[in-house]
Protein backbone atom coordinates (compact mmCIF):
# COMPACT_ATOMS: atom_id res chain seq x y z
CA UNK A 1 0.00 0.00 0.00
CA UNK A 2 1.27 3.20 -0.83
CA UNK A 3 2.04 6.21 1.59
CA UNK A 4 0.04 9.94 0.75
CA UNK A 5 3.65 10.74 -0.53
CA UNK A 6 4.28 8.25 -3.05
CA UNK A 7 0.40 8.43 -4.04
CA UNK A 8 1.08 12.36 -4.74
CA UNK A 9 3.90 11.21 -7.10
CA UNK A 10 1.57 8.92 -8.84
CA UNK A 11 -0.91 11.15 -8.87
CA UNK A 12 1.40 13.72 -10.33
CA UNK A 13 2.07 11.17 -13.10
CA UNK A 14 -1.42 10.81 -14.45
CA UNK A 15 -2.32 7.65 -12.23
CA UNK A 16 -5.84 8.89 -11.55
CA UNK A 17 -6.72 5.90 -9.23
CA UNK A 18 -3.71 7.42 -6.80
CA UNK A 19 -5.18 10.45 -6.95
CA UNK A 20 -8.90 8.86 -5.87
CA UNK A 21 -7.09 7.52 -2.77
CA UNK A 22 -5.93 11.02 -1.90
CA UNK A 23 -9.36 11.77 -2.12
CA UNK A 24 -10.47 9.28 -0.01
CA UNK A 25 -7.86 10.17 2.42
CA UNK A 26 -8.83 13.59 3.03
CA UNK A 27 -12.66 13.69 1.79
CA UNK A 28 -13.88 13.84 5.32
CA UNK A 29 -11.41 17.02 6.23
CA UNK A 30 -12.43 18.91 2.95
CA UNK A 31 -15.74 18.32 3.16
CA UNK A 32 -16.03 19.25 6.97
CA UNK A 33 -14.05 22.76 5.64
CA UNK A 34 -16.64 23.20 3.17
CA UNK A 35 -19.22 22.84 5.34
CA UNK A 36 -17.90 25.33 7.94
CA UNK A 37 -17.04 28.03 5.02
CA UNK A 38 -20.48 27.65 3.42
CA UNK A 39 -23.01 26.67 5.92
CA UNK A 40 -24.79 23.96 4.79
CA UNK A 41 -23.96 20.37 3.60
CA UNK A 42 -25.83 20.58 0.16
CA UNK A 43 -22.98 23.87 -1.04
CA UNK A 44 -20.40 22.13 0.58
CA UNK A 45 -21.11 18.91 -1.81
CA UNK A 46 -20.34 20.89 -4.88
CA UNK A 47 -17.55 22.97 -3.57
CA UNK A 48 -15.80 19.57 -2.58
CA UNK A 49 -17.00 18.44 -6.08
CA UNK A 50 -15.22 21.46 -7.33
CA UNK A 51 -11.89 21.69 -5.24
CA UNK A 52 -11.41 17.92 -6.25
CA UNK A 53 -11.93 18.67 -9.92
CA UNK A 54 -9.17 21.45 -9.72
CA UNK A 55 -7.30 19.90 -7.21
CA UNK A 56 -6.32 16.96 -9.97
CA UNK A 57 -6.13 19.49 -12.45
CA UNK A 58 -3.64 20.93 -10.62
CA UNK A 59 -1.92 18.32 -8.97
CA UNK A 60 1.10 18.38 -11.29
CA UNK A 61 2.29 21.68 -10.11
CA UNK A 62 1.77 21.07 -5.69
CA UNK A 63 5.62 21.27 -5.42
CA UNK A 64 5.19 19.54 -1.51
CA UNK A 65 6.60 22.89 0.33
CA UNK A 66 3.25 22.89 1.49
CA UNK A 67 1.17 19.79 3.16
CA UNK A 68 -1.36 18.65 0.98
CA UNK A 69 -4.11 18.84 3.58
CA UNK A 70 -3.00 22.85 3.49
CA UNK A 71 -2.42 22.79 -0.78
CA UNK A 72 -6.45 21.11 -0.57
CA UNK A 73 -7.42 24.08 1.91
CA UNK A 74 -6.48 26.65 -0.05
CA UNK A 75 -8.47 25.14 -3.19
CA UNK A 76 -11.60 24.63 -0.89
CA UNK A 77 -11.51 28.09 0.49
CA UNK A 78 -11.04 29.48 -3.29
CA UNK A 79 -13.50 27.05 -4.61
CA UNK A 80 -16.41 28.80 -1.62
CA UNK A 81 -15.41 32.12 -1.87
CA UNK A 82 -16.49 31.39 -6.07
CA UNK A 83 -19.14 29.74 -5.08
CA UNK A 84 -21.07 32.44 -2.46
CA UNK A 85 -20.38 34.77 -4.18
CA UNK A 86 -21.98 33.15 -7.52
CA UNK A 87 -24.80 32.50 -4.74
CA UNK A 88 -25.13 35.86 -3.57
CA UNK A 89 -25.88 36.92 -7.80
CA UNK A 90 -28.11 34.18 -7.88
CA UNK A 91 -29.95 33.84 -4.49
CA UNK A 92 -32.75 31.51 -4.53
CA UNK A 93 -34.99 30.37 -1.39
CA UNK A 94 -33.71 27.74 1.02
CA UNK A 95 -35.35 23.97 0.08
CA UNK A 96 -37.23 23.43 3.26
CA UNK A 97 -38.90 26.98 4.03
CA UNK A 98 -38.85 27.62 7.95
CA UNK A 99 -35.78 25.23 8.72
CA UNK A 100 -32.35 25.94 9.20
CA UNK A 101 -30.13 23.34 7.23
CA UNK A 102 -27.69 23.90 10.57
CA UNK A 103 -30.32 22.61 12.77
CA UNK A 104 -30.22 19.26 11.28
CA UNK A 105 -26.80 18.96 12.48
CA UNK A 106 -27.51 19.58 15.55
CA UNK A 107 -29.46 17.44 16.47
CA UNK A 108 -27.95 15.62 19.79
CA UNK A 109 -29.31 16.28 23.45
CA UNK A 110 -27.41 18.66 25.10
CA UNK A 111 -28.15 17.27 28.60
CA UNK A 112 -26.14 13.65 26.93
CA UNK A 113 -23.34 15.60 26.38
CA UNK A 114 -20.09 16.65 28.43
CA UNK A 115 -19.51 20.66 29.21
CA UNK A 116 -16.69 20.69 26.68
CA UNK A 117 -18.99 18.89 23.81
CA UNK A 118 -21.43 21.51 24.28
CA UNK A 119 -19.09 24.48 23.88
CA UNK A 120 -18.18 23.17 20.75
CA UNK A 121 -21.19 23.15 19.61
CA UNK A 122 -21.70 26.64 20.82
CA UNK A 123 -19.28 27.59 18.92
CA UNK A 124 -20.13 26.12 16.02
CA UNK A 125 -23.46 27.63 16.18
CA UNK A 126 -22.12 30.66 16.41
CA UNK A 127 -19.49 30.51 13.67
CA UNK A 128 -23.08 29.77 11.63
CA UNK A 129 -24.57 32.97 12.92
CA UNK A 130 -21.64 34.71 11.21
CA UNK A 131 -22.06 36.61 7.99
CA UNK A 132 -19.79 34.50 5.30
CA UNK A 133 -17.52 36.78 4.75
CA UNK A 134 -16.31 36.90 8.28
CA UNK A 135 -17.01 33.27 8.87
CA UNK A 136 -14.43 32.25 6.13
CA UNK A 137 -11.55 34.00 7.57
CA UNK A 138 -12.06 32.99 10.89
CA UNK A 139 -12.34 29.54 9.88
CA UNK A 140 -9.62 29.19 7.94
CA UNK A 141 -7.47 31.08 10.29
CA UNK A 142 -8.17 30.04 13.82
CA UNK A 143 -10.17 26.56 12.81
CA UNK A 144 -7.70 25.39 9.81
CA UNK A 145 -4.30 27.72 11.22
CA UNK A 146 -3.85 28.90 7.63
CA UNK A 147 -1.79 32.20 7.18
CA UNK A 148 -3.28 35.56 6.59
CA UNK A 149 -1.49 36.21 3.43
CA UNK A 150 -2.61 32.47 2.27
CA UNK A 151 -6.59 33.33 3.44
CA UNK A 152 -6.17 37.08 1.08
CA UNK A 153 -4.83 35.22 -1.95
CA UNK A 154 -7.39 32.79 -1.48
CA UNK A 155 -9.98 34.96 -0.86
CA UNK A 156 -9.09 37.62 -3.09
CA UNK A 157 -8.92 40.09 -0.76
CA UNK A 158 -6.23 42.04 0.74
CA UNK A 159 -3.75 40.89 3.79
CA UNK A 160 -4.91 43.95 6.00
CA UNK A 161 -8.62 43.22 5.18
CA UNK A 162 -8.40 39.51 6.16
CA UNK A 163 -7.19 41.01 9.44
CA UNK A 164 -9.96 43.52 9.97
CA UNK A 165 -12.07 40.84 9.40
CA UNK A 166 -10.96 38.39 11.65
CA UNK A 167 -11.25 40.80 14.39
CA UNK A 168 -14.47 41.44 13.84
CA UNK A 169 -15.21 37.68 13.64
CA UNK A 170 -13.86 36.87 16.59
CA UNK A 171 -15.31 39.75 18.33
CA UNK A 172 -18.83 38.85 17.17
CA UNK A 173 -18.11 35.24 18.24
CA UNK A 174 -17.26 36.23 21.63
CA UNK A 175 -20.10 38.73 22.18
CA UNK A 176 -22.79 35.58 20.95
CA UNK A 177 -20.40 33.33 22.69
CA UNK A 178 -20.58 34.95 26.43
CA UNK A 179 -22.96 37.64 26.29
CA UNK A 180 -25.02 34.42 25.63
CA UNK A 181 -24.10 32.53 28.47
CA UNK A 182 -23.97 35.79 31.03
CA UNK A 183 -27.55 36.56 29.73
CA UNK A 184 -28.87 33.00 30.91
CA UNK A 185 -27.56 32.74 34.17
CA UNK A 186 -28.83 35.96 34.72
CA UNK A 187 -32.33 34.10 34.34
CA UNK B 1 -5.87 54.95 29.02
CA UNK B 2 -9.08 53.51 29.53
CA UNK B 3 -10.47 50.29 28.78
CA UNK B 4 -12.68 51.14 25.64
CA UNK B 5 -9.25 52.95 23.76
CA UNK B 6 -8.07 49.54 23.91
CA UNK B 7 -11.18 47.18 23.34
CA UNK B 8 -10.36 47.04 19.41
CA UNK B 9 -7.06 45.68 19.79
CA UNK B 10 -7.94 42.62 22.21
CA UNK B 11 -9.06 40.25 19.70
CA UNK B 12 -5.68 40.45 17.79
CA UNK B 13 -3.66 40.33 20.75
CA UNK B 14 -5.56 37.15 21.92
CA UNK B 15 -3.14 34.90 19.83
CA UNK B 16 0.28 37.27 19.79
CA UNK B 17 -0.31 38.48 16.13
CA UNK B 18 -1.18 41.92 16.82
CA UNK B 19 2.18 44.50 17.48
CA UNK B 20 1.50 47.04 19.91
CA UNK B 21 3.19 49.92 21.75
CA UNK B 22 4.92 48.96 25.11
CA UNK B 23 2.85 52.07 26.46
CA UNK B 24 -0.47 49.94 25.56
CA UNK B 25 0.95 46.60 26.10
CA UNK B 26 1.73 48.17 30.01
CA UNK B 27 -1.80 49.32 30.31
CA UNK B 28 -3.32 46.11 29.18
CA UNK B 29 -1.40 43.87 31.70
CA UNK B 30 -2.65 46.03 34.28
CA UNK B 31 -6.08 46.08 33.70
CA UNK B 32 -8.08 43.52 34.89
CA UNK B 33 -11.24 44.02 32.49
CA UNK B 34 -8.78 43.64 29.70
CA UNK B 35 -6.97 40.64 31.15
CA UNK B 36 -11.04 38.92 31.46
CA UNK B 37 -11.65 39.75 27.59
CA UNK B 38 -8.14 38.61 26.80
CA UNK B 39 -9.07 35.26 28.54
CA UNK B 40 -12.49 35.09 26.50
CA UNK B 41 -10.61 35.42 23.29
CA UNK B 42 -8.26 32.81 24.31
CA UNK B 43 -10.33 30.05 25.31
CA UNK B 44 -12.66 30.85 21.92
CA UNK B 45 -9.70 30.31 19.83
CA UNK B 46 -8.78 27.36 21.83
CA UNK B 47 -12.34 26.16 21.23
CA UNK B 48 -12.20 26.89 17.15
CA UNK B 49 -8.87 25.07 17.02
CA UNK B 50 -10.47 21.79 18.30
CA UNK B 51 -13.49 22.32 15.87
CA UNK B 52 -10.71 21.11 13.27
CA UNK B 53 -10.78 17.94 14.49
CA UNK B 54 -14.71 17.66 14.76
CA UNK B 55 -15.44 15.83 11.68
CA UNK B 56 -18.91 16.04 10.03
CA UNK B 57 -20.34 13.11 8.47
CA UNK B 58 -21.31 13.84 4.95
CA UNK B 59 -24.60 12.61 3.18
CA UNK B 60 -24.17 8.97 2.29
CA UNK B 61 -22.92 8.33 -1.55
CA UNK B 62 -20.99 12.20 -1.47
CA UNK B 63 -17.41 10.39 -2.08
CA UNK B 64 -18.87 8.13 -4.98
CA UNK B 65 -20.38 11.48 -6.54
CA UNK B 66 -16.98 13.14 -6.12
CA UNK B 67 -15.14 9.86 -7.54
CA UNK B 68 -17.74 9.59 -10.34
CA UNK B 69 -17.12 13.69 -11.36
CA UNK B 70 -13.62 12.73 -11.40
CA UNK B 71 -13.74 9.51 -13.52
CA UNK B 72 -15.91 11.83 -16.35
CA UNK B 73 -13.14 14.30 -16.12
CA UNK B 74 -10.63 11.87 -16.74
CA UNK B 75 -12.58 10.29 -19.51
CA UNK B 76 -13.20 13.80 -21.31
CA UNK B 77 -9.52 14.46 -20.46
CA UNK B 78 -8.65 11.14 -22.57
CA UNK B 79 -10.60 12.04 -25.32
CA UNK B 80 -9.42 15.77 -25.66
CA UNK B 81 -6.03 14.21 -25.88
CA UNK B 82 -7.09 11.56 -28.34
CA UNK B 83 -9.04 14.50 -30.42
CA UNK B 84 -6.01 16.73 -30.19
CA UNK B 85 -3.35 13.85 -31.34
CA UNK B 86 -5.56 13.14 -34.45
CA UNK B 87 -5.39 16.93 -35.31
CA UNK B 88 -2.14 16.86 -35.61
CA UNK B 89 -1.95 13.40 -37.63
CA UNK B 90 -4.49 15.00 -40.17
CA UNK B 91 -2.53 18.07 -40.34
CA UNK B 92 0.85 16.24 -40.72
CA UNK B 93 -0.74 14.12 -43.33
CA UNK B 94 -1.76 17.04 -45.10
CA UNK B 95 1.55 19.26 -45.11
CA UNK B 96 3.01 15.52 -45.77
CA UNK B 97 0.97 15.21 -48.79
CA UNK B 98 0.86 18.86 -49.88
CA UNK B 99 4.99 18.18 -49.97
CA UNK B 100 4.75 15.16 -51.92
CA UNK B 101 2.83 17.32 -54.44
CA UNK B 102 5.07 20.25 -54.34
CA UNK B 103 8.36 17.98 -55.22
CA UNK B 104 6.63 15.81 -57.62
CA UNK B 105 5.26 19.12 -60.22
CA UNK B 106 8.58 20.81 -59.24
CA UNK B 107 10.19 17.02 -61.08
CA UNK B 108 7.57 17.26 -63.98
CA UNK B 109 8.65 21.16 -64.83
CA UNK B 110 12.26 20.39 -64.72
CA UNK B 111 11.71 17.32 -66.72
CA UNK B 112 9.28 19.06 -69.35
CA UNK B 113 12.03 22.23 -69.34
CA UNK B 114 14.69 19.84 -70.15
CA UNK B 115 12.82 18.06 -72.92
CA UNK B 116 12.65 21.74 -74.33
CA UNK B 117 15.90 22.67 -74.36
CA UNK B 118 16.90 19.36 -76.19
CA UNK B 119 13.91 19.68 -78.61
CA UNK B 120 15.22 23.00 -79.40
Amino acid sequence: MMDETQLIAAAQSGDRLAFDELVRLTYLDVFTLAVRLTGNDEDARDVVQDAYLRAWKAIGGFRGDAQLSTWLYRITANCASTHLSRRRRHRTEPLLPGLDPTELRHEVQPEAMTESMLELQRIAAALDELPPKLRSVVVLRDVYGLAHEAIAEELGISVSAAKVRLHRARKQLRDEMFEERRSERAV
Amino acid sequence: MRYEDVADLLPGLADGTLEIEDRTRAFIESDLRCQAELARYRRLIRGLGTLRAAYLEPAPGSLAQTLNSLAVEGERRVARSILTGRRIAVAAAALGGAAIAGVATAAVMTARTRRRVLAG
